[in-house]
């Protein structure tokens, strides 16, 4: 399951539809070992495509960088679909298995009235969608 | 002195669940050849049936990518660090080569 303060999912989707029609990609991170988003972290899209996305090499080497540095660790991956449903595609199962310990969230703006938020498990190729447990920001 | 490479968690399986290992080599190549010996089949994820770069890894020889030195042939010496991370890509096309 991923459990996830409803401000961070309005900033994936705010990013998701400010890139529209290309994908968005970015990532959150969390204290090592926690399982819990916290710093929202937009990524460039180097593909600027609305079919595909890949980090910037150099951003990605930064990010990792900072991520170690301060003691953190990816928990979540996101990525839009622009054009269809926000379920990994066949690319998305090859590259998501290199990163099976994050949460490997998608959005879909196809709809501009609606918005599908769903997040997954990705690992040795195989799916396995997982509940999303959104918690309000007055907490914290 | 050797050459430090670190390897990113995907990977560790191949390392004992080392981080960081060394090895030795005057190009990348080399270098990869040389950490196979002991770290068996770690190779073969880092390098295509084609001997260039596997486009699902990024590597760095200190903060840069080898892409733009020399990939493959990119050459290496002692005190470098080679930082290996898995590339972040997908998308709604079907197939790696689409979008690029």
């Amino acid at each position: 399951m991923l459990r996830i303060r409803q401000e961070l999912v309005d900033e994936i989707v705010a990013h998701a539809r400010r890139d529209h029609p290309d994908e968005a990609c970015g990532v959150i991170t969390g204290p090592a070992g926690s399982n819990r988003p916290e710093r929202f972290i937009p990524m460039l899209n180097a593909a600027r495509s609305p079919t595909f996305f890949e980090f910037d090499s150099q951003d990605l080497f930064r990010l990792y960088r900072d991520v170690d540095e301060r003691d953190e660790e990816i928990v979540v991956i996101y990525h839009s679909h622009t054009a269809t449903e926000a379920y990994p595609s066949r690319t998305d199962i090859q590259f998501g298995s290199l990163s099976p310990d994050s949460h490997w969230v998608l959005v879909s703006t196809r709809d501009p009235d609606d918005v599908e938020f769903r997040s997954f498990r990705i690992a040795d190729g195989e799916v396995t969608e997982e509940p999303v447990e959104v918690e309000s920001t007055a907490t914290t | 002195m050797a050459i430090e490479v670190r390897i990113p968690t995907i990977l560790r399986s191949y390392t004992g669940g080392d981080k960081a290992v060394e090895g030795k080599g005057d190009t990348l190549g080399d270098l990869f050849a040389d950490l196979d010996a002991r770290h068996g089949g770690l190779r073969d994820r880092l390098v295509g049936g084609d001997g260039s770069l596997n486009r699902f890894v990024n590597v760095y020889l200190n903060d840069e990518d080898v892409r733009f030195l020399g990939g493959i042939e990119t050459p290496v010496s002692d005190g470098d660090v080679v930082t290996i991370l898995p590339a972040v890509a997908g998308g709604a096309a079907e197939g790696t080569t689409a979008g690029g």
